[in-house]
């Protein structure tokens, strides 16, 4: 056995480790390196949920219950996914609102109403009290079975000041209110308490691993081993799940775990208060269930190595994880298992008592004495010092309250049930919470009653029941029920007989509580502040950026009266800071000495809330502020108005987008016209050089003519000469104008039918004498005959001539012509063998005046708008026209619909597009 | 007998320049592009070359150029129908002695060549 001394030197130790942990945590987050802000600690410091109770009694529940120990653990693990749905939302509404518990929470949410936060944290305290209570009965038992190996009974008769447990409870009432209580914002993040909390989750974890790796490796020779002897003692009935009774009896405790991991006052505080970053959900969503596994894997092993090793003893199953080492002479193991407890039993002391402080200060304390203008008047100065005190002094008070609970009540009742009991004080807030948040009708009455029935029946089904097996009343009530009434009988209300009494008194006070919810809010109407708070927490996603506009406030406040306010409870600094923080953030600047407008007034209630929760911030914002009543029209009205502006926003952002684009498309479009122009002017200087050649000749001959006395034959050849440049001339222009009317699409085809191969024959038969002066074979080959295509014969003619001469210009030897049909079109084509067009001039060649391009180097064979022109013609009958090298030939193809689907016009921009 | 070289790509052209100045005395030589113009210059030495700009394979320009490098005495007329400022700019940078732009009248035109004869 270890001596008295060590085990309070351990004990004491540990408690100096967390101070340090939290300290120096605290430290070096002020400089700026913060270990609390990751995932894993925020996942790690969820685990606050394992207490004592489930250190110590999942063994003792697995022992007597089996596998339904799990559910405790099975409702958080399947609840996780839903995070993202109801964790998030309520991060974030408490984020934006600056929410600092549950009680704060609903209070706000129904026209931050002080009763109903004074009820909820009334009830908090009802329902955590006995909880808190049970952990310090743990330690102190634990460490009385560490010295003693049994759970020493006469210790509730020692005086306090001779009591370990009393030391302890200083000890952690004092860690508390360091690492808790330190600014007189509750919505402030406790670094250091978080870090601590997360070492105590690692190391309750790392304790209860040790002890299961001993018993069922060390002590038994492995899983098997411990199922088989269990059974060989007919104890199977606890590894085996059963019929249909324990359905029920599963899905109503695995409903209970779900609502106490969302609802649990130290959940909500490290879930939701001490959360630093929306995005930690994620990984917590995987990482707690997967804490929580670990930490079940060694139950059931541990509660039947119990079993099978106390039979017929009479240990305690809830002592089984202590018990087994200490049976085995593991001093130090027992030790480790000890202060694994301890540590699971602080975590949840430390956690509970900051949220319960909280609510105590600022839904009971500070209301009642803010309501006092005496009060208020005589320490209006000190009041941000006095909400801190007021917190420590709570915190003092709790522990110490649970402390004498511990000494006066819990001793007469048995661990287990006191940690289930509160979870069903805890459920009565789920539906007031998840109908806040998803539920725009829920009114406040509706929650009040719903809440206060809820109460009403737990006390009457779970707390009675205790205090009649305590013997402070007649066993009687049990037995015949209140006034005798049969179906009153407090673990069998209307007679029911088949739940296990925590799922009775579940079913029966949560289902009254949402009905009354339900059907008083249905009944009654909201006000128009609730009705905007109602809004604001289930439209949170759409309102939390804009929210200053979105509350609805009429009145005006003298700003010197508010700040006055604000430095009250803040410092003179912060306040300066805060205000900074909102001319920044609304791009404003402050009248030193004019009124508020709404957006401020509502921005110091939020900075206010923070500090003494929504309802008193609501009070002390109304003392300075002349507000007129608001109608629930006016309120829908500029409710409405917020979203429209937020639509207007968001149409307003589409509209600059798309401007942008039309600007760039006006850019580009500008571009294409900058370079339309600069091929026009090209095209102008083009065509007038092209004139200038013929002209050249003409003048030049013609003065010749004028000035010289020519032989006849001479004479005859200078005019033939003019003549020809003449019609060159008149031809260039001819081509223009052909151009520009194809180009602006006001030429017109003349479209009749016609046979193609006699037009074909006809415009070949005008070339034959030209390949017959220059030496060059002709070869034709047509597939059809009588075929007959609806097209502008003199056009198709013109193409076919054009493709013909510059055949002619370019070949050495040969020309040949080529017309076939296929699929659905006449193909012609007219190869010579020449040489070609080089390759990168191919994507011009059908531009008009292309040759031009290259003038300096390039002598132009004619105009140098026959392609473009015949291009044109085809495109206009729907064809196609191309250029290829086949065989050594430059091939130029054209193609012919068979089918009608000539245009006679073709708009104009049809190019440009 | 002064000697000229006219270089053009246009037969009509050609053809008129050789009547004239052939009538004037001048013994005439014809080049259809730069790169023909630039083999006579070698081989006959003009005094005097009326040049167009835009031509297959070498262009005016170059002729020019290759011209003033290896014998400033030539002179060198520039007849042409790029009428711009710029090109006008260019032919004077590439060492012409004069720019002339088409049409032309033939009495001023062969007044000039005669002027710069002499």
């Amino acid at each position: 056995m270890l001596s008295n001394g060590v085990i309070i030197a351990f004990t004491f130790g540990y408690l100096a480790l967390l101070f340090a942990i939290a300290f120096f945590s605290e430290k070096s987050a002020r400089k700026g390196r913060s270990y609390a802000s990751n995932p894993y600690v925020y996942a790690l410091s969820l685990a606050v949920y394992c207490t004592a109770w489930t250190y110590y009694g999942s063994v003792g529940r697995a022992a007597t219950n089996g596998l339904e120990f799990l559910t405790i653990y099975l409702g958080p693990s399947l609840v996780a996914p839903l995070w993202w749905l109801v964790m998030r939302k309520i991060i974030r509404i408490s984020k934006v609102q600056r929410i600092s518990s549950i009680a704060d929470f609903i209070s706000s949410r129904y026209g931050k109403n002080i009763t109903l936060g004074g009820v909820v944290t009334v009830f908090c305290l009802l329902g955590i009290l006995p909880y808190t209570s049970i952990q310090i009965k743990a330690i102190a038992s634990t460490f009385d079975i560490l010295q003693y190996a049994e759970a020493a009974q006469p210790l509730v008769q020692v005086p306090f000041y001779q009591d370990t447990a009393f030391f302890l409870s200083l000890g952690l009432a004092l860690f508390t209110v360091l690492f808790g209580a330190r600014d007189a914002e509750a919505t402030a993040q406790h670094e250091g308490m978080v870090m601590a909390v997360a070492f105590e989750s690692v190391f309750k974890l790392v304790a209860f691993l040790v002890v299961g790796v001993f018993v069922t490796y060390f002590v038994f020779e492995g899983f098997t081993d411990i199922f088989l002897q269990a059974e060989l003692r007919g104890l199977d009935h606890l590894f085996l799940l059963q019929g249909e009774n324990n359905a029920s009896e599963w899905f109503w405790m695995s409903a209970l775990s779900m609502m106490a991991i969302f609802f649990l006052p130290r959940q909500f505080q490290l879930t939701v208060v001490e959360n630093t970053d929306e995005k930690h959900l994620d990984k917590a969503m995987w990482l707690f269930p997967m804490y929580l596994l670990l930490i079940n894997i060694f139950v059931l092993p541990i509660a039947l190595g119990g079993l099978v090793h106390f039979q017929g003893s009479t240990v305690d199953a809830d002592t089984f994880v202590l018990a087994l080492p200490i049976a085995y002479g593991q001093d130090w193991l027992a030790l480790l298992v000890y202060l694994g407890g301890f540590s699971a039993a602080t975590s949840m002391i430390i956690v509970s008592t900051i949220a319960l402080s909280n609510m105590v200060s600022n839904n009971l304390v500070i209301p009642v004495l803010l309501v006092n203008n005496t009060f208020k008047n005589k320490f209006q100065h000190e009041l941000g010092s006095i909400v801190i005190w007021i917190r420590r002094a709570s915190i003092f008070l709790i522990i110490m309250m649970a402390y004498v609970y511990y000494k006066q009540v819990s001793a007469h009742f048995s661990l287990v049930s006191i940690g289930l009991i509160s979870f069903v004080a805890i459920a009565q807030f789920s539906p007031s919470i998840l109908g806040g948040i998803f539920w725009k009708k829920g009114s406040k009455l509706g929650a009040l009653t719903g809440i206060v029935a809820g109460f009403f029946i737990w006390f009457y089904t779970l707390v009675i029941p205790t205090i009649v097996t305590a013997g402070w009343l007649p066993s009687t009530l049990m037995s015949i029920g209140l006034f005798g009434i049969v179906a009153l009988r407090p673990y069998n209300l209307l007679g029911m007989q088949d739940m296990s009494y925590v799922t009775h008194g579940l079913f029966f006070s949560l289902s009254l509580n949402l009905f009354l919810y339900v059907l008083i809010s249905m009944l009654t109407d909201q006000t128009s502040k609730e009705h905007n708070q109602a809004i604001v927490f289930v439209d949170i996603f759409k309102y939390s950026t804009i929210l200053d506009r979105s509350i609805i406030w009429k009145g005006k406040a003298y700003l010197p009266d508010l700040k006055a306010l604000l430095n009250n409870f803040l410092g003179e600094q912060k306040t300066a800071e805060v205000m900074e923080a909102y001319t920044l953030q609304m791009g404003k600047t402050l009248e030193t000495n004019g009124y508020a407008d709404p957006e401020l007034v509502n921005y110091s209630e939020r900075i206010l809330s923070g500090i003494i929760g929504a309802a008193s911030a609501r009070i002390m914002v109304e003392s300075v502020v002349k507000e007129e009543e608001i109608s629930m029209e006016e309120v829908l009205g500029i409710l409405k108005e917020t979203q429209e502006l937020k639509t207007l926003n968001l149409q307003l952002k589409h509209k600059s987008k798309e401007l942008k684009k039309a600007s760039e498309k006006l850019r580009k479009m500008n571009e294409t016209l900058r370079l339309n122009d600069v091929l026009k002017d090209e095209f102008i200087s083009t065509v007038t050089h092209e004139m200038k050649t013929p002209i050249t000749s003409i003048r030049a001959f013609s003065e010749i003519l004028l000035d010289e006395d020519l032989p006849e034959v001479e004479r005859k050849r200078f005019l033939d000469i003019i003549i020809q440049e003449t019609s060159r001339m008149s031809r260039l222009i001819e081509q223009v104008l052909d151009l520009e009317r194809f180009d602006s699409g006001r030429q017109e085809l003349n479209l009749e039918k016609t046979d193609l191969r006699i037009v074909i024959l006809q415009a070949t038969e005008s070339m034959l004498q030209v390949f017959k002066e220059k030496g060059l074979t002709f070869d034709m080959y047509l597939d059809f005959e009588g075929l007959e295509l609806t097209i502008d014969e003199d056009r198709i003619k013109q193409v076919i001539l054009n493709l013909l001469s510059n055949a002619s210009k370019f070949a050495k030897s040969k020309v040949k012509f080529h017309g076939i049909i296929q699929s659905n079109e006449v193909i012609i084509q007219i190869k010579d063998d020449g040489r070609g067009v080089p390759e990168e001039e191919v994507p011009y060649i059908f531009e008009k005046f292309f040759q031009a391009k290259n003038q300096t180097s390039k002598k132009p064979v004619g105009s140098g708008l026959g392609l473009a022109i015949s291009k044109k013609i085809i495109e206009y009958h729907g064809g196609k026209i191309g250029i290829s090298r086949e065989d050594g030939l430059t091939c130029f193809t054209f193609s012919l619909p068979l089918q009608e689907k000539i245009n006679k016009r073709i708009p104009y921009p049809k190019d440009n597009e | 007998m002064s000697k000229i070289l006219i270089v053009d790509d246009e037969p009509n052209i050609l053809l008129s320049l050789e009547f004239l100045f052939k009538k004037e005395g001048f013994k005439v030589f014809i080049a259809r592009d730069g790169e023909e113009a630039l083999g006579i210059i070698e081989e006959s030495g003009p005094e005097l070359v009326i040049l167009d700009i835009m031509m297959p394979k070498v262009d005016g320009y170059e002729v020019c150029k290759h011209l003033k490098k290896k014998n400033r005495e030539t002179k060198v007329i520039f007849l042409t129908a790029k009428s711009k400022q710029q090109d006008i700019q260019k032919g004077l940078e590439a060492g012409a002695d004069l720019y002339l732009t088409k049409p032309f009248s033939t009495k001023d035109l062969v007044a000039k060549v005669k002027a710069l004869m002499n």
